[in-house]
């Protein structure tokens, strides 16, 4: 297609996602009608996905200041100052509708683009975690989602030599149509070493590096981000890209390499919208504009338009604004790392964005107006109408749990609290040589090295977490608890969280419906944020995730990063030994409201979530680094999906250190015995001491509810009434054989009809 | 004097060049792929795990084409030490400087866990410091790390004792379940009929601190250690 036969107007530009209003504006700001590649320019920087144009009234709302903070949202990635001149820089994001689309790759390039976010300011990326969502298991095409999504990651990741330290993985009915991938990475830096996406200094060389550009990908951003799935989500396959490890692996090095150099001036990710918004964005940071020629671009493919090059979303591309006279020097080190480096281009100072192709100018825009105004809506808002229905429970009606046991197992066998090993085995938890705590805990915890490779007396510790059905019931309560509880999960090994990163799944925001629960969940991520002091320092919004009509419940992902130092005095999650007393941190209320408990066992999905009390919840936490480091604590859990019961039982269960300690819990009866066992009060913690009075003291002194519930020992998990027959008293090797088996058992269905060999154990 | 080469596309090279310096004291350094020669005075040479060239044709099979190949290959020809783990020890079967093949695991799955593998002799170089049937635990992490071996093949490395780690239970028997990878005769780790080229699929590197993965990998290259120590005293 010949660039002067198109012609645009309003009906090509709503081709294109954008509105008439928004056209019109396109009209002003030109002064003429567009042409087709600047059409493509303004739709996908003025797309949801680009332009955040209807969740940006809500994030403003956010704290995203604080003493540690460095970098807050609007470069790459947040960055945090850890102590002695290093810095952390994180951010968590979505790349879910090319994962429904094609799951191996859509979630591998997933993963690379978030990493490139991390590099592209100067860290070296060290630990990823990732948070998925997908349908029931009994349909197999969420097997096959779950296994792509897992090769994708795992073969992206392994590859690339970041380690997965860790995640969190839930099924439901509302991901049926549409599954969720969100990427965490987090990279360490010297604080006065963070680079940013800017081009300044006139005349300086804009250079192109890595991967050479294709026709993939294309429309990524406005098209499959930006849009509800109908029916033929199929046919969008080729928006999706590929990932190519290894070449990101090598520009991981080259960057860096380039970074100690001092000729850099700034360097972004061509992510979504590829070369258009990375271009842009840096002009518009600098106040600056840019001239390229496109036939200077590596092209991987021959024939391809200015339209193709300039929106293409090829992977493992970066672009640099260098010193002049350093683009030899610049070419020297992409080439020894065998990637191209091109100079396209050169800073000027009009402000202009001037792009040639073929001897002729395609595009002139002036940069501001396509970075900065893209339009802020004020969308509607409205409460679903059956909103306080879902809130109503009357507890009264809803039968007591008359075989504990049997619960318990119940809920371990079910996926969403089966083990996750079967997923986390297949990703590389180890490289780079930092993990103390990997996946299957409460939060993971990574030792921090200098670049050089001096170790440091620093760890950080990483947790994801959301729990959709809570936010579905009440979005302002169940934000709130995603903060809490990935701060808590932290704070379990003993670390202080600094700060949080999130990711917001949420459907169709043009449905006033889903702009109030939008509405709402930010509203409870900054109370919380800002409750327990850790700033939300970077994060994205992932809006249409919907298909049909149908929405996924929303899922405001948050990760949390902590600070342990020195890091060698952590507490596990598991019972490292037998004879420590287990104490129970925080209050146990008749909370069965939005419980795994309710929903399996009673098929409800019912009630008000149980409540955060977040004054309690920072003293909790303050509590559990005091008490780990004076040595008082040296196990801590986290009480949540599953409850008291279900938290004892993964206490009990093999740890990373290849034990397994059992033990006998005694707990006074003063609620029904389900919400006792089941309930999923927030704000509670179990922890094993040896010195259980010092940590009942250093509780008192917090003012943190605590009272001491039994001892670890023997080969069983046994809880009892003060008085009479204990409710459970099960083997540990059933009980974890059953939680172990919780996926596998699941997916060898597909294996049993020969479509896979066997399952290894 | 211990050289870690660095493929494009290693992952463990700074890990191992971690473990050999900072933790177990030992000159190391990182030599590029590209170089003709090794450096002057190399007592030992490292082949990284990772995944060089991206593993895109098959493991190792780029890699070996590298131009310091033919030196490492000079150096084992000469007697030489060379330990590669992991990727390492595809790129050294690859190259034929070791015996057998490293292919795909029998679940088709990336594994990353740790297992026990136990020493089955400790007079090679890499080995002295454990006792011949002791059970070390270390970390593996592999897509393709099943050894793989015709009969013959297999009957020749047990007759002269090339087997150097095998995969066994916690309680130290060649059971199949503690196969991790379907290696024939739950083959670990080998040496080379001159004993002084070693492959491993585990990690050596990351089993040398007490808080993360334990010390057993050191029981490995501190014995190389020692005895490139001797050798130079």
């Amino acid at each position: 297609m010949s660039q002067s036969e198109v012609v645009v107007d309003l009906q090509l530009a709503r081709e294109h996602g954008l509105t008439e209003q928004e056209y019109a504006c396109i009209l002003e700001i030109l002064g003429r009608v567009p042409t087709f590649p600047e059409l493509g320019i303004f739709s996908v920087m003025w797309s949801e996905h680009c332009s955040y144009k209807s969740s940006k009234k809500y994030l403003r709302a956010l704290p995203t200041e604080g003493e540690h903070v460095l970098q807050g949202p609007g470069e790459g990635a947040g960055a945090v100052a850890i102590g002695d001149g290093l810095a952390v820089i994180f951010k968590i994001e979505s790349h879910n509708h090319p994962s429904f689309i094609e799951p191996k790759q859509g979630a591998a390039t997933g993963v690379g683009g978030i990493l490139r976010d991390i590099f592209s300011m100067g860290a070296r990326p060290i630990a990823s975690l990732d948070a998925l969502r997908f349908g029931p298991l009994d349909d197999p095409r969420h097997r096959h989602l779950l296994r792509g999504v897992v090769d994708g990651i795992g073969g992206y990741g392994n590859a690339v030599g970041v380690a997965t330290v860790g995640g969190e993985t839930g099924f439901h009915e509302c991901y049926r149509g549409n599954i969720l991938v969100n990427a965490f990475n987090l990279g360490v830096v010297e604080a006065d070493r963070i680079w940013r996406g800017k081009a300044s200094g006139v005349g300086n060389p804009v250079i192109y590096v890595g991967s050479k550009t294709g026709r993939d990908g294309i429309h990524g951003a406005s098209l499959l981000a930006s849009a509800e799935f109908g029916e033929g989500a199929e046919a969008k396959r080729p928006t999706v890209q590929v990932g190519d490890p290894f070449t990101e692996k090598c520009l991981i090095e080259a960057c860096l390499e380039v970074m100690g150099a001092d000729v850099l001036v700034g360097i972004q990710d061509m992510g979504a919208a590829g070369l258009t918004c990375s271009s842009f964005e840096m002009a518009s940071r600098a106040g600056t504009g840019i001239e390229m020629d496109l036939d200077l671009v590596p092209q991987r493919e021959s024939g391809m338009t200015p339209y193709e090059l300039l929106l293409s979303e090829s992977q493992e591309r970066m672009l640099l604004v260098a010193q002049t006279g350093s683009e030899a020097k610049v070419k020297e080190i992409f080439e020894r790392w065998e990637l191209d480096a091109a100079v396209v281009g050169r800073v000027t100072a009009d402000g202009l964005m001037r792009i040639r192709w073929h001897g002729k100018t395609v595009v002139e825009i002036p940069v501001d107006p396509v970075a900065e105004n893209a339009p802020v809506l004020d969308r509607p808002l409205r409460e679903p109408a059956d909103q306080r229905g879902r809130q109503r429970l009357e507890l009264g009606q809803v039968a007591v749990e008359h075989d504990p046991a049997g619960a318990l197992e119940a809920l371990l066998d079910s996926p969403n609290l089966g083990s996750k090993a079967w997923i986390y085995r297949q990703y590389d938890q180890l490289v780079q040589g930092n993990t103390v705590l990997g996946p299957g805990g409460d939060a993971a915890l990574v030792r921090v090295k200098r670049e050089d490779g001096t170790p440091t007396s620093k760890a950080l510790a990483l947790s994801v977490d959301c729990n959709p059905r809570w936010c579905w019931l009440d979005p302002y309560e169940g934000a709130v608890a995603a903060v809490a509880e990935s701060a808590r999960n932290v704070a379990c090994t003993g670390a202080r969280p600094l700060a949080v990163t999130n990711c917001l799944n949420f459907g169709n925001p043009e449905k006033p419906e889903t702009m109030w629960q939008f509405a709402e969940a930010t509203r409870g991520l900054a109370a919380a944020a800002r409750a327990l002091r850790t700033p939300v320092v970077s994060g994205n919004v992932s809006f249409y995730n919907e298909t049909a009509g149908r929405p996924i419940y929303p899922t405001p992902t948050v990760a949390a990063v902590g600070l342990l130092e020195p890091w060698e005095r952590f507490a596990v999650s598991h019972f490292p030994e037998e004879g420590l007393a287990i104490l129970l941190l925080g209050e146990t209320r008749e909370e069965l409201g939005g419980s795994e408990w309710l929903a399996l066992r009673r098929g409800l999905e019912q009630g008000p979530p149980p409540r955060v009390d977040l004054a309690h919840e920072a003293r909790l936490h303050a509590l559990l680094a005091e008490g780990v480091r004076a040595g008082a604590i040296v196990a801590a859990h986290d009480v949540s999906s599953g409850g008291l019961a279900v938290a004892l039982a993964a206490c009990c269960f093999t740890g990373p250190r290849g034990v397994r300690v059992g033990c006998e819990v005694t707990l006074h009866q003063s609620l029904r015995l389900d919400a006792l066992l089941f309930g999923e009060s927030t704000g509670r913690v179990v922890v094993a001491s040896r010195e259980p009075e010092a940590l009942l003291g250093l509780a008192g002194e917090r003012a943190v509810p605590a009272v001491r519930i039994g001892t670890t020992g023997g080969s069983s998990l046994r809880i009892a009434p003060s008085r009479g027959a204990p409710w459970i008293d099960a083997p540990l090797a059933r009980l974890e054989s059953i939680w172990s088996r919780a996926l596998p058992r699941r997916l060898e269905t597909d294996e049993a009809i020969g479509l896979l060999p066997s399952e290894v154990k | 004097m211990f050289a870690v080469v660095q493929f494009p596309g290693s992952n463990d090279d700074r890990d191992m060049q971690f473990a050999l310096k900072s933790v177990l004291g030992a000159p190391a350094s990182l030599v590029w792929h590209k170089a003709a020669q090794l450096p002057r005075g190399t007592r030992a040479v490292l082949l990284p795990g990772g995944f060089s060239y991206g593993d895109y044709l098959r493991c190792g099979a780029m890699a070996r084409f590298s131009p310091i190949m033919a030196a490492v290959r000079r150096f084992a020809e000469a007697g030489g030490f060379v330990l590669g783990t992991c990727n390492g020890f595809q790129i050294l079967c690859e190259a034929g400087l070791l015996p057998g093949a490293l292919v795909r695991n029998r679940d088709l799955h990336f594994v990353c866990d740790f297992v026990h593998v136990r020493v089955e002799r400790n007079d090679t170089a890499f080995t002295t410091r454990a006792r011949t049937g002791q059970r070390l635990r270390l970390p593996i992490k592999h897509g393709e790390g099943c050894y793989f071996a015709c009969p013959e093949l297999l009957a020749q490395l047990e007759a002269k004792r090339q087997i150097v780690l095998r995969y066994v239970t916690p309680e130290g028997s060649v059971a199949p379940a503690a196969n991790p990878n379907g290696s024939v005769g739950n083959i670990a780790g080998i040496v080379s009929e001159a004993g002084n080229v070693f492959g491993l699929m585990p990690h050596p590197e990351h089993a040398v601190e007490p808080a993360l993965g334990g010390t057993d990998g050191s029981i490995l290259l501190g014995s190389l250690l020692d005895r490139v120590k001797r050798e130079a005293a």
